[in-house]
């Protein structure tokens, strides 16, 4: 099998595969290796077009490489996909290419941190509550939730992907691009307004006819913001919600 | 709960189980579409859409971030959902033992996803001189047991949350004794201290933020009282 160098632009059949790949990225998540199995696995397909194929130890060693130990965002990790991916089939040096792999590491996973974990996620999360606090229905918040995020997720996995294979090892330049660092502090206003749109909307919805104690759930929802807001980094609120609703559930029931 | 009941509901758990960290990260495991869809499944979408949006305002705290131990929202929600659905939305007690179940389920499930990836660390360590000559079946290999092995433990974990909980919900309703409206309010309340709580930590240090939470309280609120 003779090589076949790399286009400069991903093939569809190639990206549609690798894409495809990339929702299976964390299936094998360990603490040890962490991405690096589902890396090398989400690559394999380009892979197949070095020297030899399959078979060829250009291939057996690019893929041994991509999938030792690698930690990024798994959506990010898109970009990392396409530059090691282009690196591999142009046959740049071993100790650059692996220098580069261990580079992206940090960035990539605090750009998607910021950008998805503790933006866009919150941001959808808010609008579709929102959306429930006016009266939309079961079907209708499910809809909006699982559209509005996965436009943003899947767009993020496919420029990734694609300006990474664009530029190969040059792709840090990408990680400055406008949307990625003017998108965090905006997409947080835009979560800020919509929290503040959403929480009393959607508590009126699910209280319901326990409106009465209206006036001491205020105070109470103040109080539990201050003590958790005090713990912070000690005890998470989910867990002091789950100590709350015991003690509850057991003076409803002992009483 | 008729057993065959729980087939579908044990089989959405394992599928948004699934979503939560290996396949595909759709967040469809995020509870205002698990505990939507457990309703749905359980006969009751109403009260699968009013779990999923308070445990969801709990769930705004817990961010999926890599190596953190996060609880499992998946199966948790899924279970959720259907619970409130079968005690029914309206009596007295319902959601606060539902949304209880949740957190318990949800953080068993945490502890579940640890022990997965420790045995997937184990399993690759034990692949790792295929992995070093590049077998891509190896390679597969991994990928499709942390899948199939997921799979199984969020389905598992669904059913026995199922079969732990409907019953003792049964028990517990049949005992209580707090009024209705308070026990709403309690569980709506302590969803709400959490979510301020989440939106604070995660959007002070952004200039602007705060003026535009209020701006959007305030109408919102305004909205409330013109209802």
């Amino acid at each position: 099998v003779t090589a076949q160098a790399a286009p400069s632009r991903l093939p569809v059949a190639l990206r549609m595969q690798i894409l495809a790949r990339m929702l299976l990225i964390q299936a094998s998540w360990n603490y040890e290796s962490m991405l690096g199995t589902g890396m090398g696995f989400c690559m394999e397909p380009a892979l197949r077009r070095l020297p030899g194929g399959t078979g060829g130890d250009a291939y057996r060693d690019a893929l041994a490489r991509q999938s030792g130990y690698f930690n990024a965002h798994p959506y990010m990790a898109a970009l990392a996909i396409g530059a090691l991916a282009r690196a591999e089939l142009d046959r740049e040096p071993t100790e650059r290419i692996e220098r580069f792999r261990g580079a992206l590491c940090g960035p990539l996973g605090s750009i998607g941190d910021r950008l998805v974990w503790a933006g866009w996620l919150p941001f959808c999360s808010l609008v579709s509550l929102a959306a429930f606090g006016v009266g939309l229905g079961a079907y209708g918040v499910v809809i909006l939730f699982l559209g509005l995020y996965n436009a943003g997720h899947i767009w993020l996995r496919v420029w990734g992907l694609n300006v990474g294979w664009e530029r190969g090892l040059g792709v840090a330049a990408a990680l400055g691009a406008p949307a990625l660092r003017f998108a965090p502090p905006w997409i947080a206003r835009a979560a800020a307004l919509a929290g503040g749109i959403a929480l009393p909307l959607s508590l009126d919805r699910v209280i319901g006819s326990g409106r009465v104690f209206l006036g001491g759930m205020l105070v109470a929802v103040t109080i539990g913001f201050v003590l958790i807001l005090q713990l912070h980094g000690r005890v998470e609120g989910w867990r002091l919600a789950m100590i709350a609703l015991a003690a509850f559930v057991l003076y409803s029931v002992a009483t | 709960v008729n057993p065959v009941d729980l087939l579908p509901l044990v089989l959405l758990g394992g599928i948004l189980g699934l979503d939560v960290v290996s396949f595909p990260q759709a967040m469809l495991s995020r509870p205002l579409v698990g505990a939507t869809l457990g309703g749905i499944v359980a006969g009751d979408p109403l009260s699968g859409l009013v779990m999923g949006a308070t445990l969801e305002l709990i769930a705004l705290e817990t961010l999926p971030v890599g190596a953190s131990r996060y609880p499992e929202w998946g199966s948790a929600s899924v279970a959720g959902g259907a619970l409130l659905a079968f005690s029914g939305d309206s009596m007295a007690g319902s959601m606060v033992i539902a949304v209880l179940a949740s957190l318990a389920i949800a953080w068993f499930g945490g502890w579940t996803m640890v022990t997965l990836r420790r045995l997937n660390g184990s399993l690759a360590r034990r692949s790792a001189d295929a992995l070093e000559r590049g077998s891509r079946s190896t390679l597969a290999r991994l990928q499709f047991t942390g899948l199939g092995v997921d799979f199984l433990r969020a389905a598992a974990l669904t059913l026995f949350a199922l079969i732990l909980f409907a019953p003792l919900q049964s028990i517990l309703l049949a005992l209580w004794e707090a009024d209705a409206r308070l026990s709403r309010a309690f569980v709506v309340g302590v969803a709400a201290a959490v979510a301020l709580a989440a939106g604070w930590k995660l959007f002070r240090g952004t200039p602007g933020a705060r003026w535009l939470f209020l701006g959007g309280l305030a109408a919102s609120l305004l909205m409330v009282g013109a209802r």
